[in-house]
């Protein structure tokens, strides 16, 4: 079932691509883009599987604020827990829901009560089982009935208590298939509750593990490791990250990401935070990355865009795509700030290379009035990103050009009266604890 | 009465050479308990000896006799009397007995005070001043009252003449304190605030025991000096400052470093709302001028942004983003500043457009390079200054008992490392 589902997802995409690759790259600047649109939540949700898929359709869900996507995403939800074992969360959809999509959908208590009743029976077995394991001393089915408690919790939604079986589990592994194996669950259990700084420290112990690790799996610790950066806003280190994902990851990790995130995290980090040598090299020219690029068009769209100095369309993109992003369930919260950035960003490219900039030309590159432009010029220069100066009766972007001899001067002239004033000071400060120190001596006698 | 004649006999046969004068001193020293006795009875003494010449005398009598309490009438007489002495007293003689000028001269500053005529205290204790100080480096006691003088009377010119002297050496820290609060004072009066504040911020960062007055109060001015002068202030101490000063003055100053807080917004309406909501602190503190001049300072600090920013802007976008209510305004600062040489501009009244121009300084002239001259010259003394005084720490008996005994005991092979740990 979910097989099929993932492929439909997939070919989805593939006529996304198709539809862009039939197109030429002028053209392209101008056509209108498809993501722009209300997110289909279906194709969406097709991309991942497992509690996350619950977690992004309920944040969806909360966040969205149109009615009619909010009961589709909660349909969906409620079909996705009925599938597994997690009641608590049941419950609190059936509230969310409230008797909005009809009698299919409503408080089904006999299938709560049931899987609520099996759910004991079968911690009591684990425990039980569990309980031989220890008394028998055997290291591997100890840690199998850790990692099966592990399961139990994860599957009931009970995080915390799975996350500290998760991790007992780590006393009785004789592999370091073992290792790795508890990191990615720890890691897994992690992301869920939001303990980003678990994530990056299980990450770090799968990555030291001696045996080498097979590419999946190096591919996964990479995403998992981006997204810890992320959430601690170093974009820089998460950008890197997302690019050294490896194309095996495929659709192998849909339980916490989906390569089209692993594009679009990625890029948007990187032209937050790299400059214009560092694009090229690492994500324009990334053959790895290019695979990533291709499942979502329009971030590969914009990025070219970025590259080769198309603002206006590359902001234009952004400003599309923003209402979509501000629904993931990772990014939502650095939207903003990346967004900053890259048009900052953006604005110091566009200076960069010429000595006298017209304001009028440059409002009309990125799209904005010349007012709102000289704002955030002022603010750029003002913080040291820019050094130019404006001219706002002639409406001119000057650049302005440190002078070498004059600064050295000011500065020689400047540290010597420091200098001046701090002998100065140093030498009072000594006579004053040599007096005290007399007077103390005097005293003493 | 042969007593008297005597003494006026023997202070006027010792007056001539060095020798004498150290004989006169001790014969003095002696009888000092005799002439308070007969204090009410000298003043005629005075009138056979000439303050120049026989100035060591002169001295003892003068102070004898004017040891007791003074009458309101008599004060004036006082005043005259001492002013005199003061002003054509010979230097070296007065040195032998400095304790005795010290008090003669606080003496005629109270005296001064209570007349409640400050002016004519300064020019006198300025002579007095030169006259006790063995060079111009050295701190007497005289300095504060010198100073307080000075501010009572506003010459402040006269009292910056003093302050240009810099000052090593210390007898008493209260005096350096007094000295320095004072002086930033007089600093801030001729708006000299960069050597306000360095005079400031010795008193702050002076090595003391317990915290005193006149530390808090110097503070609360650095702090308002600071963001005058620099615009910023910083609420780190440096890390030389005593312990006492790093623990105690900031909770003295409160609705100061509340004012910083805000300064540092950037933004006037909020700087005044700080400043009218603790008013009637900075009002019995007396700095209120001073928080004015904070403020006002803050819109010149705006528009120096601007420089940086822009090349040409019209005074209504300075009034707008420096939150001055008009253009005409904005024409007044930008012209003050240009006057005062903050910034670099010229004002185009018929666009009315501001032009705002880089620094025509190109270092390439002669007082230029006689500026970087002096100044190198001036480093060059203060760092040889500085080894000499190295130097002689460590050959500092009681400097070196001290590093021997911290050290547990000497071993023969510890001889050789001695050296380095002295050159700290």
């Amino acid at each position: 079932m979910e097989a099929e589902e993932d492929a439909a997802g997939t070919i989805i995409e593939d006529d996304e691509i198709y539809v862009n690759g039939g197109e030429d790259g002028e053209s392209q600047r101008h056509r209108p883009i498809i993501s722009g649109e209300q997110l289909d939540i279906e194709a969406y949700a097709a991309l991942y599987t497992g509690r996350t898929k619950i977690s992004r359709l309920l944040f969806i869900a909360e966040k969205c604020g149109v009615p009619s996507m909010q009961l589709e995403a909660l349909r969906m939800a409620y079909d996705e827990i009925k599938k597994g074992e997690n009641t608590q969360l049941f419950r609190e959809v059936i509230a969310k829901i409230d008797g909005r999509l009809g009698p299919d959908y409503g408080p089904d208590n006999a299938w709560a009560d049931a899987v609520d009743r099996r759910a004991e029976l079968r911690k009591e077995k684990l425990e039980n089982e569990l309980n031989a394991y220890r008394t028998n001393l055997i290291k591997e089915s100890i840690r199998m009935g850790y990692n099966d408690f592990g399961d139990f919790y994860y599957a009931h939604g009970q995080l915390g208590e799975a996350f500290k079986n998760y991790v007992r589990t780590r006393d009785y592994c004789t592999t370091s298939k073992h290792i790795i194996h508890m990191c990615l669950n720890a890691i897994l259990v992690s992301i869920e509750m939001g303990q980003f700084q678990h994530v990056a420290s299980y990450v770090g112990k799968a990555e030291q593990s001696q045996d080498a690790l097979d590419p999946v799996t190096i591919a996964k610790l990479r995403c998992a490791a981006g997204l810890a950066h992320l959430e601690g806003k170093k974009y820089k280190l998460a950008a890197r990250k997302f690019l050294e994902t490896g194309p095996e990851l495929g659709n192998n990790y849909t339980e916490v990401i989906a390569p089209q995130d692993v594009a679009t995290y990625g890029s948007l980090c990187a032209l937050a935070s790299f400059d214009r040598a560092e694009l090229k090299s690492k994500v324009i020219d990334n053959i790895n990355f290019r695979n990533f690029l291709e499942l979502v068009p329009e971030i590969r769209e914009l990025i070219n865009d970025f590259y080769t100095s198309h603002y206006a369309s590359c902001l234009e993109y952004l400003g599309n795509l923003k209402a979509n992003l501000l629904l993931d369930i990772h990014l939502h919260d650095h939207v903003e700030t990346l967004y900053e950035q890259i048009r900052s960003k953006a604005l110091i490219q566009y200076t960069l290379p010429f000595v006298s900039v017209d304001l009028h030309m440059m409002a009309n590159a990125f799209n904005t009035s010349v007012t709102g432009l000289e704002k955030e010029l002022e603010a750029l220069i003002t913080n040291d990103q820019i050094q130019a100066r404006i001219d706002s009766h002639n409406k001119i972007l000057y650049a302005r050009h440190a002078d070498q001899r004059n600064g050295t001067f000011q500065r020689v002239l400047q540290t010597g009266s420091e200098f001046d004033r701090e002998v100065r000071a140093m030498l009072l400060r000594a006579n004053l604890i040599k007096h005290d120190y007399n007077l103390k001596a005097s005293r003493k006698h | 009465m042969s007593s008297a004649e005597s003494l006026v006999a023997q202070i006027q046969g010792l007056s001539g050479n060095l020798a004498d004068l150290t004989q006169l001193r001790n014969y003095l020293k002696q009888s000092d308990d005799s002439l308070r006795v007969e204090s009410t009875r000298l003043a005629p003494l005075l009138n056979e000896l000439d303050p120049s010449l026989h100035s060591l005398g002169y001295l003892y009598v003068l102070e004898a006799c004017t040891s007791g309490p003074i009458a309101k009438e008599q004060a004036n007489e006082f005043v005259l009397l001492v002013a005199r002495f003061l002003n054509v007293c010979s230097a070296e003689q007065i040195r032998l007995a400095p304790d005795k000028f010290i008090s003669l001269c606080k003496r005629f500053k109270d005296q001064v005070m209570l007349l409640e005529d400050p002016m004519r205290g300064v020019a006198p204790m300025l002579a007095a001043l030169r006259k006790l100080q063995t060079s111009t480096e050295q701190l007497t006691t005289l300095h504060p009252d010198f100073l307080l003088l000075c501010l009572l009377s506003k010459c402040y010119k006269t009292g910056l003449s003093i302050l240009e002297d810099d000052i090593f050496e210390v007898d008493q820290p209260r005096d350096l304190f007094l000295y320095c609060y004072y002086g930033g004072m007089i600093c801030i009066g001729q708006k000299q605030f960069r050597k306000a504040l360095e005079l400031l911020h010795n008193v702050v960062t002076a090595p003391m025991p317990i915290i005193s007055a006149i530390a808090v109060e110097a503070y609360k001015k650095y702090i308002l000096v600071s963001l005058i002068h620099l615009g910023q202030f910083s609420t780190s101490f440096p890390k030389y400052t005593s312990s006492a000063a790093q623990r105690n003055l900031k909770n003295f100053s409160q609705p100061y470093l509340e004012l910083v807080n805000s300064y540092s917004n950037g933004k006037v309406s909020e700087l005044e709302m700080c400043v009218q909501t603790n008013k009637d602190k900075f009002e019995t503190d007396k700095n209120l001028g001073l928080v004015k001049q904070v403020v006002s300072s803050m819109y010149k600090r705006n528009i120096q942004r601007l420089t940086q920013t822009y090349l040409t802007l019209s005074l209504q976008d300075i009034a707008n983003t420096v939150q001055l209510s008009s253009p005409k305004e904005a024409e007044m600062h930008v012209l003050q500043m240009i006057q005062e040489g903050e910034i670099y501009a010229t004002i185009n009244q018929k666009d009315g457009m501001v032009r705002f121009l880089e620094d025509p300084e190109q270092y390439k002239t002669c007082e230029m390079i006689e500026r970087i001259d002096s100044s190198i010259q001036r480093i060059m003394m203060l760092s040889k200054k500085l080894t000499t005084m190295n130097e002689t720490m460590s050959c500092d008996p009681s400097y070196l008992g001290k590093v021997g005994r911290e050290r547990q005991r000497f071993d023969f092979d510890d001889f050789d490392t001695v050296p380095s740990k002295f050159n700290i």
